[in-house]
């Protein structure tokens, strides 16, 4: 299963680009207007509107309906009513934003996609704007301006990346919830995300994958496990008074590179002893209530994870590589379907799984052949919502620290990208916030550039060949536009498949490879 | 009549701003923040929430990490701003206290750096395509105002002089409403009249970014939510997970 291990990267970088000075990640374009006026998703038809509660098309009173739904979001969230009020226009965080970079629509540029709502909230719930429209670019929503909303933020991945630059930390992402919780109140749904929150609360996962399918698969991910390792390493589903829940994008189930994840932390789990089990009925980490900015299906979807782990009865819940998910985990589960008293108060509720793999690692549980990793120069990819919207650890910035102490661990060639597209600064992968669709193709490839080019650049200057990452929709959206900028498909890889290489198992079969220092056996501890 | 009239124009334009931006903040301060959005990486403590805002409101930290040229030119206009904020203080206190006395010098060269940093900033909404974009008239008016309320003040101070007594006792009397005649000098009258109009838009207009800032969730929160249970607003309403 393990593909990284047989990979022979044809690093074709240099084929691209025959210049010796590639260009440069946070290069600004030209602004073009209108570029992108044309991308947009597809709609949701109205039976996947009315599954989630809204309105099956287009109200007739869309527009005081809409109207009166931002008045109320105004109402409710602090965020949105300061930062409709508080932005100057200094232009700070212009040049942020990946899709502004990659397509040079100005309507990308942070602040103009704020605009756009902004314009409206002024026209109505402002002196100014009501009296002086013309003064401050208040304008009524009338058709045009809906149509510009559905198709720019669809054009937000909801990164964050503006809010750390600008003055009053205005987060656009806020802004781009609260304009597709407005449309899709009034009818104006979009398919991707809708279909995917149906799935999840019917089924309990995004692929509408049902439990018999999700046990047959994991099975036999056991026997490929044990053909290759000669351990017999389980993943567990549905196991009533097991230790850990593990929640977990169901991408791991069969995607690439995120099984090869998966198997790193089952890996993990059977070598410190550990007993944690897969819930079917909450067999999906990922929470794409969060991107249509809607409360109520966040929370229904949050609420599985709690029901999960009581039917269960765990002791600790603990998350897989997936960024929007661990955003939502960590810093709204325990207000979404807390309080967690009846969890295991000695571990933070919830836990990333590179927590759990840095704190053995840091114990001494789990021993490393690195060697195992050496065909692969690595860079790391830090997600942006673990980045820019959650921790690890106890100290701020241990989600950046954490999965590179795993990596270093792990692997002996690694090297950052340059400063300015890593941790807090980093570039959106161009596929997040629900926009992980077919229609939105161009989109993200565009978006995609300016990591890319931060890829190629360390491609060029240390060899790099792979870049691992912790988002389930960043390896997908990575393994899908990687060959447009020269790299192959599978250079992207989950930090637990680096982990699964090298991790050196008691009791595993001779070609195993050994550890360097010859001292690898290790008694299996129990937690 | 000319002292009447100003008068009351500073009365109104000092209720319109205390009136306006308390009503802001009473505002901001009411409406729920029902998630935990800071920013992160952030601060786990109350402390180290302060720390951030210190960094924040006295170096523009985030603005720095931006943007060179905004920075520099925003941070100069800004501090210039206080600094001859503190000279003016001068017309309002008897006895003038120490430390206002003591800024006295620096003060002038602050109002030379406050109108260079406007102008340089102005500069940018024309010159930078990406920022002539996002301007709309009010953002260029508003910089208008403040460079001419800076220039006028200027003026008075090196080419038409006015009679600072009278006008101290003018803004004294004002205090203890007590009216003084004010002395009817155009270019005082012009600055007057422009800081007057300033107040008055003040809480109507992106000016909020002063109160704005300190109740920004994406910089004011503590980044605890493992920790603690955070509810407000619609997720006040939520019981034990049920
Ligand atoms: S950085 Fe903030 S204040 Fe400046 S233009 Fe952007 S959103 Fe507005
Ligand atoms: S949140 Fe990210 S995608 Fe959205 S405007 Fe900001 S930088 Fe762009
Ligand atoms: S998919 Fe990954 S890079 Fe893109 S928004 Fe989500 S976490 Fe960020």
């Amino acid at each position: 299963m393990s593909e990284a291990a047989t990979v022979e990267q044809p690093l074709s970088v240099e084929d691209f680009y025959d210049a010796t000075v590639l260009p440069d990640p946070c290069e600004i374009p030209v602004i073009e207007p209108g570029a992108m006026a044309d991308s947009k998703p597809y709609e949701a038809a109205p039976e996947f509107q009315k599954a989630l509660g809204f309105p099956g098309e287009l109200v007739d009173d869309w527009h005081e309906k809409a109207i009166a739904k931002l008045g109320e979001l105004v109402e409710g969230s602090r965020a949105l009513r300061v930062y409709l009020d508080t932005c100057v226009k200094c232009g700070a965080c212009t040049d942020k934003c990946h899709y502004f970079l990659g397509t040079g629509d100005p309507n990308n540029m942070p602040v103009a996609r704020q605009d756009l709502l902004r314009q409206v909230y002024r026209k109505h719930f402002t002196v100014a704007g009501k009296y002086f429209p013309w003064l401050v670019g208040a304008r009524d929503l009338d058709e045009e301006v809906l149509d510009q909303w559905y198709s720019y933020f669809h054009q937000c991945s909801q990164c964050r990346r503006c809010s750390v630059y600008c003055p009053y930390g205005i987060d656009t992402a806020e802004v781009s919830m609260a304009a597709r919780e407005i449309m899709a109140t009034v009818g104006k749904g979009q398919k991707y995300c809708n279909e995917i929150i149906g799935k999840v609360e019917t089924i309990g996962n995004n692929l509408g994958l049902q439990k018999k399918a999700l046990v047959a698969t994991l099975e036999d991910l056991e026997e490929d496990i044990e053909d290759e390792t000669g351990v017999a390493v389980k993943i567990p589903v549905d196991k009533k008074g097991a230790d850990i829940l593990l929640v977990t994008p169901s991408a791991d189930f069969f995607a690439e590179p995120h099984i090869d994840g998966l198997i790193g932390y089952a890996k993990v789990f059977h070598q410190t002893g550990a007993s944690w089990t897969i819930s079917s009925y909450a067999s999906e980490a990922a929470n794409f209530g969060l991107f249509i900015g809607s409360n109520e299906n966040m929370r229904e979807v949050a609420l599985r994870i709690r029901t999960a782990a009581q039917d269960l009865g765990v002791k600790r819940i603990i998350f897989g590589e997936c960024g929007h998910a661990w955003r939502v985990a960590y810093s709204f589960l325990n207000t979404l379907a807390g309080p967690f008293d009846f969890l295991d108060q000695n571990y933070p509720v919830p836990q990333h799984i590179c927590e759990y793999t840095y704190d053995q690692i840091e114990a001494g549980k789990i021993k490393f052949d690195k060697s195992a990793n050496d065909h692969i120069r690595l860079t790391f990819h830090d997600s942006c919502n673990v980045a820019r919207g959650s921790r690890m650890g106890d100290t701020p910035g241990g989600q950046f620290e954490i999965p590179r102490t795993i990596i270093r661990a792990s692997c002996n060639h690694f090297f950052d990208m340059a400063p300015d597209t890593i941790k807090e600064s980093t570039f959106c992968c161009g596929g997040g916030g629900g926009l992980l669709t077919d229609d939105l193709i161009e989109l993200r490839k565009k978006g995609a550039q300016p990591r890319m080019r931060a890829l190629q650049q360390v491609a060029q200057d240390h060899g790099v060949t792979h870049m691992a990452a912790i988002c389930a929709i960043c390896k997908t959206q990575f393994a899908k536009v990687m060959p447009d900028y020269g790299f192959d498909m599978d250079a992207i890889l989950s930090v637990h498949q680096l982990v699964s290489n090298a991790i050196i198992l008691d009791d595993a079969k001779t070609d195993q490879p050994e550890a360097g220092d010859g001292d690898n056996a290790q008694p299996a501890a129990a937690q | 009549m000319l002292t009447g009239a100003y008068a009351l124009l500073f009365y109104v334009a000092t209720l319109v701003l205390v009136g306006g931006i308390g009503r802001k903040v009473v505002q901001y301060a009411r409406t729920p923040a029902p998630l935990k959005i800071p920013t992160t990486p952030a601060p786990v403590t109350r402390g180290g929430v302060v720390m951030r805002y210190v960094r924040e409101v006295v170096l523009f930290e985030s603005l720095f990490k931006a943007n060179k040229w905004i920075w520099l030119f925003g941070w100069i206009f800004h501090a210039a701003l206080l600094l001859v904020l503190i000279r003016h203080l001068r017309y309002f206190t008897e006895p003038v206290w120490a430390i206002v006395a003591l800024m006295q010098p620096l003060g002038i060269y602050a109002g030379f750096a406050m109108v260079a940093g406007l102008l340089c900033l102005w500069a940018r909404r024309f010159l930078v395509p990406r920022v002539r974009y996002i301007s709309a008239p009010s953002d260029h008016l508003m910089l208008v105002l403040l460079i001419a309320i800076g220039v006028s003040g200027l003026l008075m101070k090196y080419i038409f002089r006015t009679d600072l007594v009278a006008l101290k006792a003018f803004f004294l009397g004002l205090m203890r409403f007590d009216i003084q005649p004010l002395p009817a000098d155009p270019v005082l009258l012009i600055h007057l009249f422009l800081v007057a109009v300033l107040m008055i838009i003040f809480p109507f207009s992106k000016l909020l970014h002063a109160p704005g800032v300190f109740f920004s969730p994406g910089r004011n929160q503590v980044d605890n939510p493992r920790e603690q249970r955070h509810l407000a607003g619609w997720t006040a309403k939520l019981g034990a997970g049920q």
